[in-house]
């Protein structure tokens, strides 16, 4: 049987509808569809595909039993090597990961990896009655600073080792980023407060409206007992672009957006959170929280721009979320860069001054510069301006933790097992890399679990 | 969820409150502020920490009933619980150094100052306190101010109790008469801070304003409540959970702050009205 060209096309919302709703945009693969998709992969000697996931997943392992129809093995496949399985499928930049290895993407359209584990995921999820066992306690007590996914993972992989993990969480629910960032129609919180349930049922405590370097300290931790400490806490404040305006009215960052829509719920009627709902909102930006803070002002309404200063090519956002904002009809002004936001008597914003850009040569990074063009000022008009810029790392920690050494911006150095300056205590995630993407977060915390074990184990 | 263990009203609109919660006491200062939610679906509202008993693991804290959470909030009564509370969180005040300090609170930021006072008072500082008010139904925490203070000032904008006038009144004809102070500190309505600042700055007094700004998650990460400093000239983004909520007052741009402050005012205005049907709904129902 020839092997059909194309990705089986995933099931969505359709653009009209959902641009009006914050249900999940896809709709997920059926059992046809899965086999009929699984049957695509080649099951190749050398697995490419496992070399480009940073959890190294069996890919083709878990797919010959979706082949069959034994999705309940499949899952048991993910599962010895990634804690988040239905997360991962929504949210993984696949394209450049796993797929983009894929030998059939040589000639034809890559096996669909990421749809297939969101499918044996979920339908774990659906019919599985199995409870996770809780393993034989190791007698040993570690903490988890952060419930993100470099926290989760972490906690997950060392609670099936036998540790008492305790994971500490500064906001009131669990989750980081995939319950305050990532909206609810990419990643729908259920699935999130699944997967946290799992983590509860292996053992694990979870200490929320703990803030580490305010509430307790590291040090305090140590002095509690525990044995050696992960921090995942994540990004930090957003950056601003420190241009004239950026007081008005209506400016805010991505972050503040996001966390009022996504972990306060102010999008639901008769939230006590308030949000800005514009009628024309821009975002400054290109990658996944610019195109979820402005796929979430147009579900509030509003006509959204996405603003970004190189070109659709550079955009470091994933594929299918720059297609999903398009069809649901965001308009993207490219090489175009904010030099000033104007204001109405009322200290409202009303416009942005922005400027055309050119993209010159590549530097050495590989990357063109944009460089702004002459006299090319033009307004756009704005009530409500969204930054989406990235973060710079959250200074709470490195400030009240004694010889743990960061980054001169910020950012905490860990080795390549996790381990900082400190005797026993790890970092991974955001908060070493600066804003990255959930999967290299859970891959961070999978080394450092790993590497938290060998370093007691041998104690 | 934390236990209120004592309530008690300090004026028609204003509430003490002390709520269990052992980790925060352990190690709130002065300065500092908490997080709290009332219920599930509440939004999260920072409240500046008035005072903590470590041995009874308790965290005082006082509101005034301006917006939709403080009168949910006010509606809980002792023995009931809130769902959430965080801290302490935002860097104490600074005290290091400083002997003669002048501490100016306007209306419910009495609450904040009186805490500080204190921590003065504590440290063997010599203590000046002008507080000031609408009208005396409006006073409050006027017998500890005077325990604290070395020198009292109590002020009313319509002359019903204590002097009559603003707090800048007193402050100004103290500094004109050759008094010195090493710090002002004030907390209070943006718009008292900002007049406080500019009399202290002809003569030449350092001033720490205490800012509160919209805040949402309190432990930097959201930027909600970002300010401007002006600081040698060049305008800088300061967030006030982490590097606040204190700031030299010389720095702050205080008219941007007023504005951003009233970004989400009609929201407010209308979850206040709709709060307070409920809650006459639910009364007229008992």
């Amino acid at each position: 049987m020839a092997i059909n060209p194309k990705k089986c096309p995933m099931p969505h919302q359709d653009a009209d509808v959902r641009s009006r709703n914050f249900d999940e945009v896809a709709t997920g693969y059926t059992v046809e569809m899965a086999i009929g998709e699984a049957k695509r992969c080649l099951e190749c000697k050398n697995k490419p595909c496992v070399s480009g996931c940073p959890v190294n997943i069996n890919i083709p392992g878990f797919i010959s039993k979706v082949k069959v129809g034994e999705f309940e093995e499949a899952y048991k496949i993910i599962s010895e090597s990634s804690s988040l399985p239905a997360v991962c499928g929504r949210v993984c930049p696949q394209e450049s990961q796993c797929e983009h290895n894929c030998t059939l993407g040589i000639k034809f359209e890559p096996v669909g990896i990421g749809r297939l584990e969101r499918f044996v995921a979920d339908y774990h999820n659906a019919n599985s009655t199995e409870e996770p066992v809780k393993p034989e306690p190791n007698g040993h007590k570690v903490a988890v600073v952060g419930s993100g996914p470099a926290g989760l993972t972490c906690a997950g992989d060392l609670a099936k080792r036998g540790y008492k993990v305790t994971i500490f969480e500064a906001l009131h629910t669990p989750g980081g980023v995939l319950v305050y960032g990532i909206p609810e129609f990419r990643l729908p919180k259920a699935i999130v407060a699944k997967e946290v349930d799992t983590l509860k049922k292996l053992g694990v405590d979870i200490e929320t409206n703990v803030v580490i370097g305010k509430t307790l300290t590291i040090d305090e931790l140590m002095e509690e007992g525990y044995e050696a400490i992960f921090i995942g806490s994540g990004a930090g404040l957003p950056k601003f672009m420190g241009i004239e305006g950026e007081g008005y009215k209506g400016v805010l960052s991505a972050n503040e957006f996001l966390t009022r829509i996504n972990l306060m719920k102010a999008y639901e009627e008769g939230s006590d959170t308030p949000i800005q709902k514009g009628k024309k909102v821009c975002v400054i930006g290109g990658g996944n929280v610019a195109m979820d803070a402005a796929r979430c002002a147009r579900r509030l309404g509003a006509e959204v721009t996405i603003v970004y200063r190189r070109t659709e090519k550079e955009l470091p956002a994933r594929r299918e979320e720059v297609e999903h904002a398009m069809e649901e009809g965001i308009v993207f002004k490219f090489l175009t860069n904010p030099v000033k936001i104007l204001g109405d008597e009322n200290g409202n914003a009303r416009a942005m001054v922005c400027q055309r850009m050119e993209l010159s040569a590549p530097d050495e990074s590989g990357r063109a510069r944009p460089v702004a063009v002459e006299g090319s000022e033009f307004e756009i008009e704005a009530d409500t301006v969204i930054m989406a810029l990235g973060t710079s790392p959250n200074p709470l920690i490195k400030s009240t933790t004694k010889g743990l050494e960061t980054q001169k911006w910020g950012g905490i150095i860990a080795d390549e097992n996790g381990l900082t300056s400190r005797t026993a205590i790890y970092a991974g995630g955001d908060a070493v890399t600066g804003a990255a993407t959930v999967i290299l977060a859970m891959g961070a915390g999978k080394t450092s679990a790993k590497a938290i074990d060998e370093y007691l184990t041998n104690k | 969820m934390y236990k209120i263990i004592k309530k008690r009203r300090l004026n028609p609109t204003v509430t003490e409150m002390h709520i269990e919660a052992p980790l925060v006491a352990n190690k709130a200062k002065p300065g500092q502020f908490i997080i709290l939610r009332v219920d599930e679906s509440g939004e999260r509202i920072p409240l500046t920490v008035a005072g903590v008993n470590k041995d009874s693991g308790t965290v005082k804290i006082i509101y005034q009933i301006v917006g939709a959470t403080t009168k949910k909030l006010d509606t809980k009564e002792e023995g009931e619980y809130i769902q959430d509370f965080v801290g302490p969180l935002g860097v104490p005040t600074h005290t290091e150094g400083i002997k003669k300090v002048c501490i100016i609170g306007g209306g419910v930021g009495c609450a904040i100052a009186m805490p500080v006072a204190e921590e003065f008072h504590n440290l063997g500082a010599d203590v000046t306190s002008i507080i000031g008010f609408r009208n005396k139904d409006l006073v409050i925490l006027e017998d500890e101010f005077k325990s604290f203070s070395d020198k009292f000032v109590l002020v009313t904008d319509d002359g019903s109790y204590g002097d009559k006038g603003n707090v800048t009144m007193p402050l100004k004809s103290m500094l004109e008469s050759g008094e010195k102070f090493d710090m002002i500190i004030t907390i209070g309505p943006l718009i008292m801070m900002k007049f406080v600042t500019l009399t202290a700055k002809e003569y030449n007094i350092p001033v720490t304003v205490s800012m509160n700004p919209i805040m949402i998650d309190g432990t930097g990460m959201c930027g909600g409540c970002r300010l401007t400093l002006i600081h040698e000239g060049k305008r800088v983004t300061k967030f006030a959970c982490v590097d606040g909520p204190d700031f030299n007052g010389y720095e702050v741009d205080f008219d941007e702050a007023m504005s951003r402050g009233r970004m989400y005012s009609d929201f407010e205005r209308h979850a206040f009205e709709e709060t307070c049907n409920l809650i006459k709904k639910a009364k007229e129902n008992e």
